[in-house]
């Protein structure tokens, strides 16, 4: 039987913000176990929930960066559930009336085409703590300094019918979510991560099938490879004549499984209800005309310009933009290099990003600013330097070795453009080579490159690969 | 609305209470008791009637993002039945 | 001096009568002595409150005193006391010693008031005659064997005994009118938001109200001149200012239209409570006010609906007493749900659990719009019923409670007879409007209280009506036999 895939994803992302949803605790990462854990945070008794102004913002920002409906009044819920890592016994989130509501992301195929993906909505709630599992005299310890901590939870329609595109529509919110400057997304630190619910269904039917809910996964790797095993797994346990259970299941990325959490199922009557504690958050015109025009250029809208300003196509413009820094670091590089946007977007997609993946280092931390490849580029497109030299100067700049003008000075790499110059070098070539002139004329032109080869072997390599090319070719004809 | 005593210990483990099974009938009692008496709210139909969660018809006041609390885990752990190495500790939890 | 009213205390200590010492000396012993058998106070701060007299003394001798400069009262136990212990009443908290201030604390402490000590209370502020209290049963002091009323019952008694001269009390349904009609005191719960509710222990958010009980108008006054006001970590805390409470409290109430509510005088209520109320309503047309019938349609409806919403909201706020991070904690559990179970099922007593069940119930899957929601829609009903009636008139009078106090042990078998103390009260709750009980006769020598209900913020109003009776009846300056 033919299988299709159905998968909705839950994004959690940490809100930038210094202080925490409800408390005025910091938020920075790594701090000692509950130094970052106020009473508010702690659930000690009598304390109070007071909502931080700037999670209301970025929500917002969110909400009108992928087109939603921003609610102008939406409420907080408690959920009810017994757990170390929840100081209260309830986590403060959102239920019927979230902040944002619909909206959508266009993510790209592998055959070309786009694909939008609907957001259900995205709601506001607070982190829980964490519980470590070494030994105290067999006991688990709990550390609270991430409770309280703001996350948006960005819940898609079950819409993606594979795990890549399930990765795909996640890169696009981790892109968005950095853009818009509201969440780090740092994966490791678990700023950003990820449910997947997923089903199967026998290709042709209506009605969804049964899903399992893939918890906390966070990398994209695991994602893929996550749902990637629990679709099989699913497949196996019907065709063997079983049913897929609703039940929330754990990937276990070192056995590459998945497997079922009971402990966490059995009490999943959260008894939702307002909370008494917050009113509800209303949000006028003028407040998210303010957060509309503190928008930055989006991803969707910068890729349009770079297809249309720099004339790029689809896909490097796609590529170009999946990160505001790498975006940033191409405009400067296309500014810096005289207007050579093409050149600058094969350089910035190639040799660039190869050098950034072997070393595995960020753009932000690229040893080659913008402006000096731009410099570069410049020299190719004043034939001051050929483009394979150009691969050796950039390495030297990688290694610091100054700017592009300044190795092209220091050795002696400026392109041979003098015709006449040129030309004498060929003629001693052919002068030396009379057997392989002889066989050339005698109609075996793969020769050709053979030539050319000496050429530049002559020449270092900086002879003008063209010229070499225009003159040998009229050189040979006799 | 009588309350069966399965479904007293059903809530007593939703809200994590351990009830004895001797008190249970009693509590079973008391709760349908208890729930009769707040059905006399069926005696008016509400069904156009907009629910009220507060008293206050004010919006939520908002803070501006400043951390401003400082590090009190010695004042807070005081009060805590057990704790070591700054974490508060319980019984393993199995995940 | 403990017949004195804040009032008098205030300017005895201003005029060098005696000093804040000498006062808290005073009240101290009879604390002491007296209160044994009563049971008022869970805590007693002696020497805290001594110091604190000194350093007060100081300051009025600097000429810097303020109107509750060195004088003493207690704090319900439900008040987070910086350390001191903040029991609210349960074993649950026996051990907690609170390490932060409530916003009421921190007030009147700035206020220069000097607490005396953390006052008994229904546990978790659950009950109507202070009966579930782990710390045992608090008595009335006006009689054997009586109940004073909850959930404020320590405060009431403390201060109907003349064991301090004023105290804070929390009303979620009625807890300080109620105590305070029973123990023959004056109690005024504020507009819902007047009074910050941090580090207030929460029992149902939405309803809970703090406020001082006294003897007169005039004491309430000024203890709540005090207790008000805005308090940034409370969302719900309302960010206006507080007029001054004492400045209206001798305007006349000529014309003042009040509303007597047909269905607070009908079914349930004691013969001669009713005849007594009529008789404070008599007093008031002598006073010049206009006094006409009015109908709150749905009251009927305000205890069933406040028996979901409160046990609802309590269910919830009561998860975070989970024997994790403070509070009583069972000895050596097994695993975590044995934790949970042992800690709360040992920490927390009967009434308790049984609300913290129907609330659970209530919210639970299948059921919340049946009750919940349901009990969110008539509180609508009822919130409009007074939103009708304050157009027709300037305040609103009944009984408090339909009885005077009851015996010890009369009401604890049946939750609902106990539920039914509070009919006259819990609408005001819902509706989150500011209510006053004050003293208004005896019968049987038990006293009998006249609650006044206000508009939304219109508490100089109430302060003021009550103000003016009191300064043509005696009955708030009655104490109790064996407590002169």
């Amino acid at each position: 039987m033919e299988w299709e895939t159905v998968i909705g994803l839950e994004i959690h992302a940490q809100l930038a913000t210094r202080s925490k949803i409800f408390s005025a605790a910091p938020t920075a990462y790594g701090a000692e176990p509950n130094t970052q854990a106020c009473a508010v945070d702690l659930g000690l008794p009598g304390v109070l929930p007071v909502l931080n102004k700037e999670v209301v913002r970025m929500a917002a920002k969110f909400g009108l960066a992928i087109g939603a409906n921003v609610s102008r009044r939406s409420v907080f819920a408690r959920k009810n559930y017994f757990y170390p890592d929840l100081p209260k016994g309830y986590q403060i989130s959102q239920f019927e009336l979230p902040i944002v509501e619909g909206g959508h992301i266009e993510i790209e195929l592998e055959n070309g085409e786009t694909k939008t993906i609907g957001v259900t909505r995205a709601h506001l709630e607070e982190d829980a703590g964490k519980s470590l599992h070494e030994d105290f005299h067999g006991m688990t310890g709990i550390d609270l300094n991430r409770a309280g901590t703001p996350l948006l939870e960005i819940v898609s329609e079950p819409e993606m019918n594979s795990a890549e595109e399930a990765v795909a529509y996640m890169k696009k919110i981790h892109s968005l979510v950095q853009y818009l400057e509201i969440c780090d997304g740092n994966m490791q630190e678990g700023s950003f991560r990820c449910d997947a619910n997923v089903s199967v269904r026998p290709k042709g039917q209506k009605e969804l099938g049964t899903r399992a809910e893939l918890k906390n996964i966070n990398s994209f790797r695991f994602v893929e490879k996550a749902i990637n095993i629990e679709i099989e797994r699913q497949i196996d346990v019907i065709e063997d004549g079983g049913k897929v259970m609703q039940e929330t299941r754990l990937y276990d990325s070192d056995r590459n499984e998945t497997r079922s959490m009971r402990s966490k199922e059995e009490a999943n009557d959260y008894r939702y209800f307002p909370d008494p504690d917050l009113l509800p958050v209303e949000m006028d015109d003028s407040f998210i005309e303010e957060v509309r025009k503190s928008l930055p250029e989006l991803p969707a809208q910068k890729k349009q310009r770079f297809i249309s300003d720099f004339g790029l196509g689809a896909y490097d413009a796609d590529v170009l933009t999946s990160s505001r820094e790498l975006a940033d670091y191409y405009e400067a590089v296309a500014t810096a290099s005289g207007g050579q946007s093409k050149l600058a977007a094969n350089w910035v997609t190639g040799e660039l990003t190869a050098m950034l993946n072997k070393e595995n280092k960020e753009i932000t931390e690229s040893p080659v600013s913008p402006e000096m490849l731009g410099g570069l580029l410049q020299r190719i497109a004043d034939n001051t330097i050929s483009g394979k030299i150009a691969k050796t100067i950039f390495e030297a700049m990688w290694n610091g070795e100054g700017d592009a003008d300044s190795i092209i000075e220091k050795k002696g790499l400026k392109q041979i453009t003098d015709t006449g110059a040129i030309e004498k070098i060929i003629d001693d070539i052919l002068a030396n080579s009379p057997s392989q002139l002889e066989e050339y004329r005698a109609g075996k032109e793969k020769l050709f490159g053979y030539f050319v080869g000496q050429a530049m072997k002559a020449t270092k390599g900086k002879a003008n690969p063209a010229q070499v090319n225009q003159i040998l070719k009229s050189k040979l004809k006799g | 609305m009588a309350l069966g005593s399965d479904e007293v210990k059903k809530i007593a483990h939703l809200a994590r209470l351990e009830i004895s099974d001797a008190d249970v009938p009693e509590y079973a009692k008391n709760l349908s008791n208890i729930l009769d008496f707040v059905e006399q709210m069926n005696s008016v139909d509400t069904s156009d009637v907009a629910p009220m969660a507060h008293p206050l018809e004010l919006p939520q006041r908002l803070r501006a993002d400043e951390a401003t609390e400082e590090n009190q885990r010695e004042l807070f752990q005081s009060v805590a039945p057990q704790v070591e190495a700054g974490l508060f500790l319980v019984p393993k939890v199995i995940e | 001096m403990h017949t004195k009213t804040i009032v008098d205390l205030s300017s005895g200590l201003k005029e060098g009568a005696f000093s804040s010492e000498e006062l808290v000396q005073h009240f101290l012993k009879r604390i002491d002595q007296l209160d044994p058998d009563l049971n008022s106070f869970i805590t007693v701060t002696g020497e805290q409150a001594l110091a604190a007299a000194h350093e007060a003394d100081q300051k009025i001798k600097a000429g810097g005193a303020g109107p509750l400069t060195g004088i003493p009262f207690a704090h319900k136990d439900i008040f987070c006391t910086k350390g001191v212990r903040t029991s609210c009443g349960s074993r649950m908290l026996d051990n907690f010693i609170a390490p932060y201030n409530a916003g009421v604390t921190e007030k009147m402490q700035q206020a220069g008031a000097i607490m005396l000590g953390k006052t008994n209370m229904d546990e978790f502020a659950m009950g109507s005659s202070n009966e579930t209290s782990y710390y045992g049963p608090v008595k009335n002091p006006w009689g054997d064997n009586l109940v004073p009323g909850g959930s404020s019952g320590g405060s009431a008694s403390a201060v109907a005994a003349r064991l301090s001269p004023a105290s804070t009390g929390t009303d979620t349904g009625g807890s300080i009118r109620q105590p305070a009609a029973l123990c023959g005191i004056t109690g005024i719960k504020p507009t819902y938001g007047r009074v910050s509710r941090y580090g207030m222990i929460a029992f149902a958010s939405s309803l809970d109200q703090g406020g001082p009980m006294a003897r007169t108008a005039e004491d309430a006054a000024l203890v709540l001149q005090t207790m008000a006001g805005f308090d940034e970590r409370d969302s719900t805390c309302v960010d206006q200012p507080v007029p001054d409470y004492t400045a209206s409290l001798n305007d006349s109430i000529q014309g003042l239209k009040i509303g007597l509510p047909k269905e607070y005088f009908g079914e349930g209520l004691d013969a001669n409570v009713a005849r007594t109320i009529d008789e404070a309503i008599a007093e008031y047309r002598k006073l010049g006010a206009e006094v006409v019938d009015i109908s709150l349609p749905n009251s009927k409806l305000a205890a069933p609906a406040y028996y979901v919403v409160a046990p609802a909201e309590c269910s919830s706020n009561l998860s975070r007493m989970d024997g994790v991070r403070f509070g009583h904690r069972c000895k050596d559990p097994v695993d975590l749900e044995d934790l949970y179970k042992r800690s709360r099922g040992e920490g927390f007593g009967e009434e308790v659990k049984r609300r913290i069940l129907i609330g659970a119930y209530a919210l639970s899957a299948g059921y919340y719009d049946a009750y919940y929601l349901k009990a969110q829609q008539i509180r609508r009903l009822i919130s409009d019923d007074f939103k009708k009636a304050f157009e027709q008139v300037d305040v609103i009078m009944s009984p408090t409670a339909p009885t005077t106090a009851f015996g010890l042990g009369e009401k604890t078998k049946d939750p609902i007879t106990m539920y039914l103390s509070d009919i006259y009260t819990i609408a005001v709750n819902l509706a989150g409007l500011p209510g006053m009980s004050v003293p208004a006769g005896f019968v049987n020598e038990l006293p009998v209280g006249l609650q006044i209900i206000g508009n939304y913020f219109d508490e100089a109003r109430l302060l003021n009506v009550a103000h003016q009776y009191q300064q043509v009846t005696d009955w708030h300056t009655r104490i109790p036999k064996g407590f002169e």
